[in-house]
């Protein structure tokens, strides 16, 4: 992909200052590109520094959080210099989110016509009745029957996956150019699983989107994602285009996390384990984040954290045991 | 035990002598009332459990898997009598469980235990990791405080966590560390069954490893027997023995794993099993087929007629709609639910 990228993020920092004044380092020198009709992968687990990464790039980082540098940037435009009134225009016209849980993400006390066709009308100059069928064509489109109906029904008469379709009417409604999307089915059941991603799948390729897929979910990051960045201690620790990083998997942590999921292939009497548990973000270990937790640890990574370095064309890693490009371990 | 509770005992299908079985569920049903109207008058009900009959053998681990409102929690809650059946037969070691008043049936509590999903609130913020894991030795014997203690701290050891945390509170421990406090907690009383309801799903993965490997040395070290309940099949595949599958109250087909893993032979298994993402770098699947289910799950207060599966089954037909398929064995010792092979 030779074109330019949607979004270009450099070196972000999102610090949160917290009582007694620790610092939580949640996403620290971060660094990625989206490019069009691309789904890149952000693996972790709870606590790694991937949704703040999502919402940084959304601008949506409360008090007492703070973004403290790098740069993120869509159509050449700086999106951390613009003033709030002009991110709004950002946000949902050219970036949209969607979260884990639609039940709360959706305002129960308004109809889902209401919730669509206010989004419509914020972002599109149309009248109330051209809004109207906006919406249920956006309802059709994301494959909800009835549309007509359901525009008069509230959030709670919906199923999870029925829920989750609206929202992602909604982050759509203005064809935004990259859509974030966080743990979009961890709430769902897996057949309604499948039914979600296929969806964003179509939608991405039909609208040339970006994809930035935000999951713990290796097996949905094999069949969904084209690159894979893993994230650990609010640091990007490995990325790779998926299968080079599920095949040819170089940091110790992925290795680790892969180990851990039990296989529906092979029988294994013994799931891998990583000892120990994610250091909270205003706490990490002197120098690699994973050195405490690391079985090939060496007295370097307790010193200083190892920089991510290409080792191949288009495979970056975050350790030393790959530090001369080479593949001594 | 009579001859009649013997005979009751009986299986119909597998030659598993008496000895061999620890829980008997015959025709389970769990039916909650639904009420409406200004009267509050109970207008239908909800089969959260519909005519379920099956065994679990001594030592083995039996694993339940389905959807979201398929009913598997409320089975296990009726097994264990937190809910009582609304019809049905429970007989746990040899004995019916079924009717028994609460004082009846409080000496065989230590025998089966829980272990819930959110370790969060399973556990009582306002006690020590020592109080909680001694509070069934409390309840259920007469030991002095030294051999309670010993007792605690030989657990806490057990299921990985250190002497030292006894004094600790919950609130101070990880997800999974929690989850071991859990455990500790229902194994104290050295039971025979246990049932796991989502143990690991509130987990990271590699947290949920170490649960799930922790899980299946206890197992051996007590001889416990295990009705794990999940959601994930990966994780089923991993922990069972047997398992069965539930849609909408009932059990679509029930098998050995490998022979359900292998060779799944009802539509809605079928489907369950290509819907999970795996990691395939090696290409030995080449094209896995995906068969992408229609629609949701039914509202289980108003299942469909005839199979409950058919308005979403790829391979529906007439005589789905009106007659519902009960669950025989199509082979040997692989129960299906279904008109295709009737």
């Amino acid at each position: 992909m030779t074109n330019q990228p949607v979004l270009q993020v450099d070196n972000l920092k999102t610090y949160f200052y917290l009582e007694d004044d620790r610092v939580a380092r949640a996403v620290d020198d971060v660094s990625f590109t989206i490019y069009p009709g691309e789904t890149v992968a952000l693996v972790g687990e709870s606590g790694s520094g991937k949704s703040m990464t999502g919402l940084s790039v959304m601008r949506l980082i409360a008090q007492p959080g703070k973004i403290v540098d790098g740069s993120i940037t869509m159509n050449n435009l700086d999106l951390l210099s613009l003033r709030d009134r002009e991110i709004i225009s950002i946000r949902g016209n050219d970036i949209a989110m969607i979260f884990q849980e639609p039940m709360t993400a959706l305002n129960p006390v308004f109809t889902i016509g209401n919730q669509i066709t206010e989004v419509v009308r914020k972002h599109k100059k149309l009248s109330k009745q051209a809004a109207r069928q906006k919406a249920i064509d956006l309802l059709k489109m994301v494959g909800i029957p009835r549309a007509e109906e359901i525009m008069n029904e509230y959030p709670h008469q919906l199923s999870g996956g029925m829920r989750q379709r609206v929202m992602i009417a909604i982050a759509i409604s203005c064809e935004p150019k990259l859509l974030i999307a966080d743990e979009p089915t961890t709430a769902l059941d897996v057949t309604i699983q499948a039914q979600i991603l296929e969806l964003l799948e179509e939608l991405k390729r039909e609208l040339k989107m970006g994809l930035l897929l935000i999951t713990h979910d290796l097996g949905v990051v094999y069949e969904y994602a084209d690159r894979v960045m893993v994230m650990y201690g609010g640091q990007i620790v490995e990325h790779a285009p998926t299968k080079e990083l599920l095949k040819l998997t170089k940091h110790p942590y992925t290795e680790g996390l892969l180990a851990s999921i039990p296989n529906l292939d092979e029988e294994v009497d013994r799931l891998g384990t990583i000892k120990g548990v994610v250091p909270p973000a205003y706490q990490f270990p002197q120098g690699c984040r994973f050195s405490d937790r690391c079985p090939h640890v060496m007295d370097k990574c307790k010193e200083s954290n190892p920089e991510l370095t290409k080792i191949t064309q288009d495979h970056d890693v975050r350790c030393y045991l790959y530090e001369k490009g080479g593949n001594d371990k | 035990m009579t001859s009649k509770e013997k005979e009751a005992v009986q299986i119909q299908h597998s030659p598993k002598t008496e000895n061999e079985i620890l829980v008997h569920a015959k025709n389970i049903k769990k039916y909650f009332p639904i009420k409406g109207g200004i009267l509050k008058r109970t207008i239908g009900h909800l089969k959260a459990v519909d005519d379920i009959s099956f065994q679990i053998y001594k030592g083995e681990t039996l694993g339940i898997v389905g959807e979201s409102g398929s009913g598997k929690s409320t089975l296990g809650r009726v097994l264990l009598r937190l809910l009582d059946p609304t019809d049905g037969k429970i007989v746990f070691n040899g004995i019916d469980i079924s009717n028994m008043g609460n004082r009846g049936i409080r000496p065989h509590r230590k025998d089966m235990q829980i272990i819930f999903q959110d370790p969060f609130a399973s556990l009582n913020s306002k006690m020590s990791v020592e109080e909680l894991i001694e509070e069934p030795l409390l309840i259920q014997q007469n030991l002095p405080k030294e051999e309670r203690k010993r007792k605690v701290t030989d657990m806490l050891e057990k299921v990985g966590l250190r002497a030292s945390d006894r004094l600790k509170y919950p609130h101070e421990f990880s997800g999974g560390q929690r989850q071991r406090i859990s455990i500790a907690r229902a194994l104290i009383m050295e039971p025979k069954f246990v049932i796991c309801d989502e143990p690991v799903s509130a987990l990271d993965v590699s947290i949920q490893s170490q649960v799930l490997n922790l899980m299946k040395d206890l197992q051996d070290d007590f001889d416990l027997t295990y009705l794990f309940i999940a959601h994930d099949l990966s994780v089923i595949k991993h922990i069972s023995d047997r398992v069965a599958v539930m849609y909408l109250g009932r059990f679509a087909e029930l098998a050995s794993k490998e022979t359900i893993y292998k060779k799944p032979l009802h539509p809605y298994t079928q489907a369950l099993l290509s819907a999970i993402p795996i990691i395939d770098v090696d290409d030995t699947k080449k094209e896995r087929e995906k068969i992408i289910l229609k629609g949701d799950l039914p509202n289980p207060a108003d299942p469909p007629s005839g199979c409950a599966f058919r308005t979403r089954c790829p391979h529906a037909h007439d005589r789905c709609a009106i007659d519902r398929p009960v669950l025989q064995e199509v082979e040997k010792d692989h129960f299906v639910a279904c008109h295709l092979y009737t």
